[in-house]
């Protein structure tokens, strides 16, 4: 099962190798991990994901609790929540094909935010599987480059993850 | 009061009550070292290598329960100190240690003596610290005692770079009273609710059983444990780290557990249908096989470490808290109780044990030509009145010391459980003594371990701590030997050594008494007039039969019913060594 770890977390020197470091001593996977600080500048919200049956994820989120840096973590998969992950792709265009990238991009409700007279660099934004798709969506070497933040998550209501 | 960094660190040592600091200066702690030579209320100790300061501090802290304090230089002082480190950390040892940095500006230039000493013992220490401020460090020294002795203890690791303790910049100096960090809040009295379902369990039990660890120890939980077991009248059995949890010579007591454990306590683990762990964390050389392990029991933990429950078995009732309190919860509650523990199925209980225990499965070859290093560890037990510190090294002799020394008293066997490193023993030993001048202290080790520190022959000598020392010389890597023996054909490949030091001359060069022991009538004779020299350091040269084994044993990948027992009934005790 894929889960999305939200972490709140002292906003120190060294503290993303702890939790990083965690995941490798122990033999956990990451499969994507943002960091940055919140509105509280001492403060640093982390989003992990990772996949594991439920005993490996018990034990994830028992460890990185024991992290002494950890102030408070939730696992977003628990309960309904709204996950988002940014993307910059460079794509190749010439005279014939631009139109038709520029239609995708609409599609997608993506932007361009860069053009030269080859090639566009589209923003964009949404679940991973939205991104991919629109990825998919183009010949392989038609793609120049494409740069993805990871998901980040919050979960739905009036509950929030704070101190 | 405006003091530099180097008088502040030694001045929140003093404020923290700390005896002794364990350690060996170096350029980047040489400030430090300067403000230790003005004051004597922390005592330092030179030893002749930083692993050799972590095992004392350790040692001390496990003897006192009082934190293990060591002070090492940067780069190769840090990195010599990993090892004693990681051996705190794996059995929860309160312990500070303060490592010097090269200084701030040259960080991460690949200074002299720069390593990442806190890159590099992240993995094992509950938590460290870079300084980088001299108005940070009482707040600091004071958050890494708090760490290491809170919940579930462990070792705690300051790095101070040079120029954070330079004599010239003196600031305000005041040692906070207390500390709270929002990050941190271990959790202490256990869950009501899951107690009372845990009492019911445990009342309810036809074939119960108490399996407790070090967390007993750590946790000061003997007493209760003692009581809760007595109560119930229920059989207990305890870990290696967890041995003078409950008085050995009790008749409820198992003996030990796991690879190395007790036929009739293994067999009642794999018997039972209920089972009350107590601070013991389920370590694979307890458990065998997981998946033929306790296959009838319900099981209740107890520990102060979330992520020790159900971390290798599924637990069905958890309880997080310290032991002590919640074993005063659990003793209140089985007063309190209507329920009382079926007579008639603990009578049919304690039988079928009792079946298990008649195998006598620690009995060995008594009429030997050779030393039998169980009867060596047997005297020991015996001379010393079993009121003894017993630190060991790591191997066969452990086994043994863990097997027929009987600790009635909790922190007596001090020992390297978790990590199992070699050369632990002799700095252990210096630690206890230093806390217990007044107490005999052993250290049982192999002529292996033993050279892993031996150099801390000369610390013995410097602050006159008179250990004796139980060397089995079966002049072989012992448990290495075995497992080659049962797993590879008896292909012994390097586990001999075919130039061992003369122990007697080593000893006598290192200003010490030496003493060879060849025949099994000359072992209590030593012994007695060993431990008769109560100022002097002795070293014990036991040659004993290297063809000796540990039993009984749970092989690699075997559950708790199926051990290799010493003999098949109806052989001879004696065997060669094939």
């Amino acid at each position: 099962m894929r889960h999305i770890i939200s972490i709140l977390i002292e906003n120190e020197s060294g503290a993303l190798s702890r939790v990083s470091g965690l995941f490798s001593a122990r033999g956990y996977n990451i499969e994507s991990l943002t960091v940055a600080p919140t509105e509280d500048a001492s403060l640093s919200r982390m989003t992990l994901v990772t996949r594991g049956n439920d005993e490996i994820i018990e034990q994830i989120t028992k460890q990185l609790n024991k992290l002494i840096d950890v102030v408070k973590l939730i696992d977003l998969a628990d309960a309904p929540h709204i996950e988002r992950e940014l993307m910059l792709v460079k794509i190749k265009t010439n005279q014939e094909t631009r139109e038709e990238v520029k239609r995708m991009v609409d599609i997608f409700r993506g932007k361009i935010i860069d053009v030269t007279t080859a090639s566009y660099v589209v923003e964009m934004t949404g679940q991973p599987s939205k991104l991919d798709a629109f990825i998919h969506g183009f010949e392989e070497d038609s793609i120049i480059e494409v740069v993805r933040s990871g998901p980040t998550g919050i979960s739905r209501g009036e509950k929030g993850l704070h101190l | 009061m405006e003091l530099s960094g180097g008088h502040i660190l030694v001045q929140c040592l003093k404020d923290e009550g700390v005896e002794f600091i364990f350690g060996y200066p170096g350029g980047s702690v040489l400030h430090i070292y300067d403000a230790i030579f003005h004051q004597d209320d922390v005592k330092h100790i030179l030893v002749r290598h930083e692993q050799g300061a972590t095992h004392s501090a350790d040692a001390y802290a496990r003897a006192t329960g009082k934190p293990g304090v060591v002070l090492v230089t940067s780069g190769p002082g840090a990195t010599n100190a990993v090892t004693g480190i990681a051996t705190a950390y794996m059995d929860s040892i309160p312990m500070v240690i303060i490592s010097g940095q090269v200084p701030s500006p040259v960080i991460g230039s690949d200074a002299f003596q720069e390593v990442d000493t806190v890159g590099i013992t992240r993995p094992c220490v509950k938590h460290n610290f870079l300084v980088k401020d001299v108005n940070d460090i009482a707040e600091t020294i004071k958050k890494a005692f708090y760490l290491a002795t809170t919940g579930r203890p462990g070792p705690v690791l300051v790095d101070i770079p040079k120029d954070i303790t330079d004599p010239n910049i003196k600031v305000p100096y005041k040692y906070p009273k207390k500390i709270s960090m929002r990050s941190y809040n271990p959790v202490v009295i256990g869950h009501k609710g899951q107690i009372k379902r845990a009492v019911e369990v445990l009342l309810a039990a036809q074939r119960p059983m108490i399996y407790s660890g070090g967390g007993v120890i750590l946790g000061e939980g003997h007493k209760e444990l003692t009581e809760l077991t007595q109560m119930l009248g229920y059989p207990i059995t305890n870990t290696l780290m967890g041995l003078g949890g409950y008085p050995a010579t009790d008749k409820q007591f198992l003996g030990m557990l796991g690879m190395h454990g007790t036929y009739e306590a293994n067999m009642a683990m794999h018997e039972s249908d209920v089972i009350l762990a107590v601070g013991a964390r389920f370590d694979d050389r307890v458990t065998g096989k997981l998946t033929e392990f306790c296959p009838y029991a319900k099981i209740i933990h107890i520990d102060v470490d979330p992520s020790s429950i159900s971390k290798t078995v599924r637990v069905d009732i958890p309880i997080v808290g310290e032991v002590k309190p919640v074993l005063e919860q659990m003793i209140e509650l089985v007063k309190e109780s209507k329920l009382k523990p079926s007579k008639p199925a603990l009578e049919a209980w304690w039988q079928l044990i009792e079946s298990w225990r008649s195998i006598n499965c620690l009995d060995y070859d008594r009429g030997s030509l050779f030393i039998k290093p169980q009867f060596v560890i047997e005297q020991l037990y015996e001379v010393t009145n079993g009121d003894a510190y017993i630190t060991s090294d790591v191997g066969q002799h452990q086994m043994y010391a863990a097997q027929y020394y009987h600790f009635d008293k909790p922190r007596r066997w001090i020992n390297s459980g978790g990590l199992g490193t070699m050369g632990f023993g002799l700095p252990a030993a210096i630690g206890v003594k230093l806390a217990f001048p007044d107490a005999d202290v052993a250290c049982v080790t192999g002529e292996a371990s033993i050279q892993m520190c031996i150099q801390e022959l000369s610390t013995a000598l410097q602050y006159h701590t008179p250990v004796k020392i139980i060397n089995l010389n079966n002049r072989y890597m012992g448990m290495v030997r075995q497992w080659q023996e049962f797993s590879y054909q008896s292909r012994y490949s390097q586990s001999y050594m075919d130039t061992i030091p003369e122990f007697v001359k080593l000893a006598e060069a290192y200003g010490h008494v030496g003493i060879r022991v060849e025949k099994p009538a000359d072992v209590r004779p030593a012994l007695q007039e060993a431990f008769a020299m109560k100022d002097r350091t002795v070293f014990l040269d036991f040659i004993t039969d290297r063809t000796e084994n540990v039993y009984p044993m749970i092989e690699a990948g075997k559950g708790h019913h199926d051990m290799k027992l010493r003999v098949a009934p109806g052989t001879p005790l004696d065997r060669e060594l094939s």
